[in-house]
This record gives structure tokens, sequence and C-alpha cells, in this order.
């Protein structure tokens, strides 16, 4: 296994023991990313964060996995103040970057984005997320996120819940667990359901998988993953309010569900979650934002190559 | 003598069995614009044994066979035969290769192919028959017929 100078493009780069060795490293990362240890892992390097989007959690989450570590961190979180604005093209800027520093996150809102700048930059280069495309470091603090709360990721019933057609995040996901013994739900209006592209190779990696439309019961349903229904997916606004209305979480559906039932959501969410939940233990998704930064850390320094 | 739909050629490529109607775009994905002093002739829909099918004639250059395979995409069963002295000395049929590169154009309108970088379009093939491919930067497959997406 070998991560150093490694571009993480998408969570298709990983085979499944490379992911598991990347939670584990997470896991001890722990401490520091809580602040109770220090840590100079990483003193000079510098992380370069091309932010050509507007995000919270991702950007802030690598800053602080970097700095927690020791590291600096240089670049931008709008493209507004940069040469951008002169119409400079995604490759020069990569070009550039790669010349103040040893490793590069960036946002893009064109899909491939990431690829593209893998291309020119001889810096090993991490997506944090392209567009409707991919968002690997996403996909994995999910799976830490699941292995921490659970206790492991193999043996859970998960439910996709949302909009599974157009999120790739939630191909993503489904891909990744499905590399796991798990038993997946995939819960979504039929206009929103998952493609048969990703439920066919999910069946083909051994998953046990059921679709449904209605959100009725989460009966047996170990985790809960919730994702947004956007408003532009529907032509009607009446139409889109009576469907997200449906997918809603509120204290109701709790009423059977299993005793230790976590539910996640990437955030930020809009109505999908009653703030009521928050309270409970069932809310784990404060935890899995926070687990953005044991996981970027534990990138990080294998792809830098001080860990191995 | 053996029929010949085309006038016979003394030294030259022939590209026989190009998918009916696809001849142009052959032509135009191997960059033949006739500007050279080289002849070229087209036939366009002749019955052969099995079936419609498109032919095109070179005279006086043979195709290296490599550089031919791009059209594989559009002409999957074409053969290019390469002519000395009026008879076939060489015979091969077309391979799709395992990447496309600056021939066929993502039909993602928010893929960075798309965008003004300094990198052609490229494509990776995921199975050959039926032929599939997926675009190297988004990662999409093209819904549409390939043909369309010729640059
Ligand atoms: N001297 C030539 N000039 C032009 N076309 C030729 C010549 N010889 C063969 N061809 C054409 O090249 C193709 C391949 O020829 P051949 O190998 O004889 O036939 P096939 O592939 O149908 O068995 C055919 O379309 C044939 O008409
Ligand atoms: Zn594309």
């Amino acid at each position: 296994m070998n991560f150093k100078g490694r571009d993480i493009v998408t969570i298709k780069d990983f085979k499944k023991e490379e992911i598991v060795k990347i939670l584990d490293v997470a896991e001890e990362m722990l401490p520091i990313a809580h602040g109770k240890e220090k840590s100079n892992l990483l003193q000079g390097y510098i992380m370069a964060s091309l932010f050509f989007e507007p995000s919270t959690r991702t950007r802030l989450s690598f800053e602080a996995a970097m700095k927690r570590l020791g590291g600096n961190v240089i670049g931008f979180a709008q493209p507004g103040t940069t040469s951008i604005q002169k119409g400079e093209s995604l490759a020069d800027t990569i070009r550039t970057a790669e010349s103040y520093c040893d490793v590069i996150v960036i946002r893009h809102p064109k899909e491939g984005s990431a690829r593209l700048a893998a291309e020119f930059a001889a810096v090993p280069i991490i997506n944090g997320g392209d567009g409707a495309g991919r968002h690997p470091t996403q996909c994995l603090l999910d799976l830490f996120t699941i292995r921490r709360e659970k206790g492991g990721i193999e043996g859970n019933k998960i439910a996709l819940l949302g909009d599974l057609k157009y999120g790739r995040t939630v191909h993503s996901l489904a891909y990744a667990l499905s590399l796991f013994k798990t038993e997946m739900v995939f819960i979504a209006p039929s206009e929103l359901q998952m493609p048969k592209e990703v439920v066919e190779e999910c069946r083909k990696n051994g998953a046990k998988l059921s679709i449904k439309n209605e959100l009725d019961d989460v009966d047996g349903i170990d985790v809960l993953y919730v994702t947004r229904i956007q408003k532009e997916r529907f032509p009607d606004p009446e139409e889109y309010e009576k469907v997200a209305g449906s997918y809603r979480i509120d204290m109701d559906i709790l009423k059977n569900a299993k005793e230790n039932m976590i539910i996640m959501h990437p955030l930020p969410r809009v109505n999908e979650i009653s703030p009521a939940i928050d309270a409970t233990k069932h809310a784990a998704y404060f935890r899995q934002t926070f687990n953005g930064v044991p996981v970027r850390m534990a990138l990080l320094a294998l792809i830098l190559g001080v860990i191995e | 003598m053996k029929e010949l739909k085309v006038q016979p050629i003394k030294d030259g490529t022939v590209i026989d069995h190009i998918t009916p109607g696809n001849a142009l775009k052959v032509l135009k994905i191997l960059g033949i614009e006739g500007r050279g002093d080289s002849i070229i002739s087209i036939a366009i829909n002749v019955v052969g044994k099995r079936g419609r099918k498109d032919i095109v004639k070179i005279e006086n250059r043979e195709l290296d066979s490599n550089e031919v395979n791009k059209i594989a995409l559009i002409a999957p069963n074409a053969t290019i035969n390469i002519i000395r002295n009026y008879e076939v000395v060489e015979k091969h049929r077309v391979v799709v290769p395992d990447e496309i590169i600056g021939i066929v154009r993502c039909p993602n309108p928010n893929c960075i192919s798309n965008s003004k970088e300094p990198i052609k379009p490229k494509f990776i093939v995921i199975k050959r028959q039926p032929l599939r491919i997926k675009c190297y930067y988004c990662e999409r497959e093209p819904e549409m017929d390939i043909a369309s997406l010729i640059i």
C-alpha cells in the first residue's frame, strides 16, 4: 500500500484495504483532531486550498486538519480575488499554485476539474468536490462515521434517502458501502431513484439491496443517511413541497426506529430533518461533520508520505 | 475477374465496410481533406454481400493502421486494405483503441473538457461490443450516438 504522492480524485481510486487503512489512521488522529494532543507531523508542509465555489465544512475541515498537524495553508475561498477573474485557465492556476505548495485541495464547479488539475500538477491533488461530480473525502468521512458510531461498517442495514439520482456523492457512498458487507435500502421518489448503473454495480459487489419509494417506517435500519432534495429538480414548486415533505424526518418517524439507529446528513440541511431530532441520540450529523477533520488529517499525512 | 464496386486503383488504401452514411465522417476523423494531390473516391450506400456499406479509396497513400483505428468509433466493421499494383496485399479490421483523444467531445455542458482549457477531450473505452465510452474527465457516458459528437 503506497499513498505517497497520489491524487485523490474519486473514491474508486482506492481499493477496500486502502480505505480501511485511511480509516485506521484517522482513528489515531482523533486526539489531535480534538485538540487534546498537539502535533507537528506536517510542520514545514504547505497545503494550497483552492476553492472556486463556496463551501463551509470541506474547506474549514481541510484547513483545520492541516493546521492541527502543524502545517501551513495558503489559498482562496472565492475566485473573485484572483487572476481567474481575468480569465486565467484552471490549468494555469494549478501550475501556479503547485509551485508554492506540497499538496493542493480543489473545489470547483465543473465536473472533471480535479482530474484536469491532477494532469497538470506534479504535487498531489485532493478533490474537494467537482460540481455535481465526485467528493471522495466526504465518502471517507461518512464511512468513518458509520464505523465509529456502529463499531464497524460490515453487517449494518443502511438506508439512503432523498435525491439518489443526481447526487453523485450518494452514488460514491453506495459504491463504497457495497465493498463492505452491508445491506442497503434506497428510498426515493421514482423520479429521483438510484441510477441503474449504480444499483447494478452495488449488486455485483455483493451488496444486499432493496428499493423503496416511501419512507413509511425505519424498522430494522441501523443507519439512516438523509440527503437534500433540491428544488431545481422539480418544474412545479408545489410538487417539490409535496415530495420533500413526505421524506422529512420528524419525531413521528422515529417511533419504530431501533434504539441505536443513527441519522446522518452531509449538511447543509434545509428542511430534511426536523431540529427536534438534534437533541436525540439518533442525531449523528454533527459528529459526522467533526469526523471530516481526522479523516482529512489521515489523508494529508498519508499522501505527503509522513505516515506509511 | 472480381467485380469491383469502385474503379480499381493501382496503389493506395481502400477502407471498406464503413457503416453506411459515415464515409465523410471517416475522412474527417482521418483529417483527409483532399488538399493534397492524392485522388480520393467515395462510394456511399453501395450494396455489398452483407448489406449496405460505404467505401473510401485513397490513391497513392498507404494509411497506417494505428491511425486508422480512430475510425472504429463510427465504423466498427471497417476493413483497411492496402493495394499495391492492383492487388490487396494487406488487410485488417479496425480495432477500437483503449483511449480516444481529440475526436469526440463530451456532451456534458458542465464538463471541464468543454471549458477553455489547454486539453483535448478524452474518452476511455469501457466496452467494445457494443461500444461504450466514458469521458476521462467527468466520467459520464454519452447517451447519444457517438457519431453526433465528432468534433
Ligand atoms: N485494385 C483495387 N482498387 C480499388 N479497390 C479495390 C482494389 N482491390 C480491391 N479493392 C476493394 O477493396 C476491398 C477489399 O477487397 P477484397 O479483399 O478483394 O474483398 P472482400 O474484403 O470483400 O473479401 C473491396 O471493397 C474491393 O472492392
Ligand atoms: Zn466529460
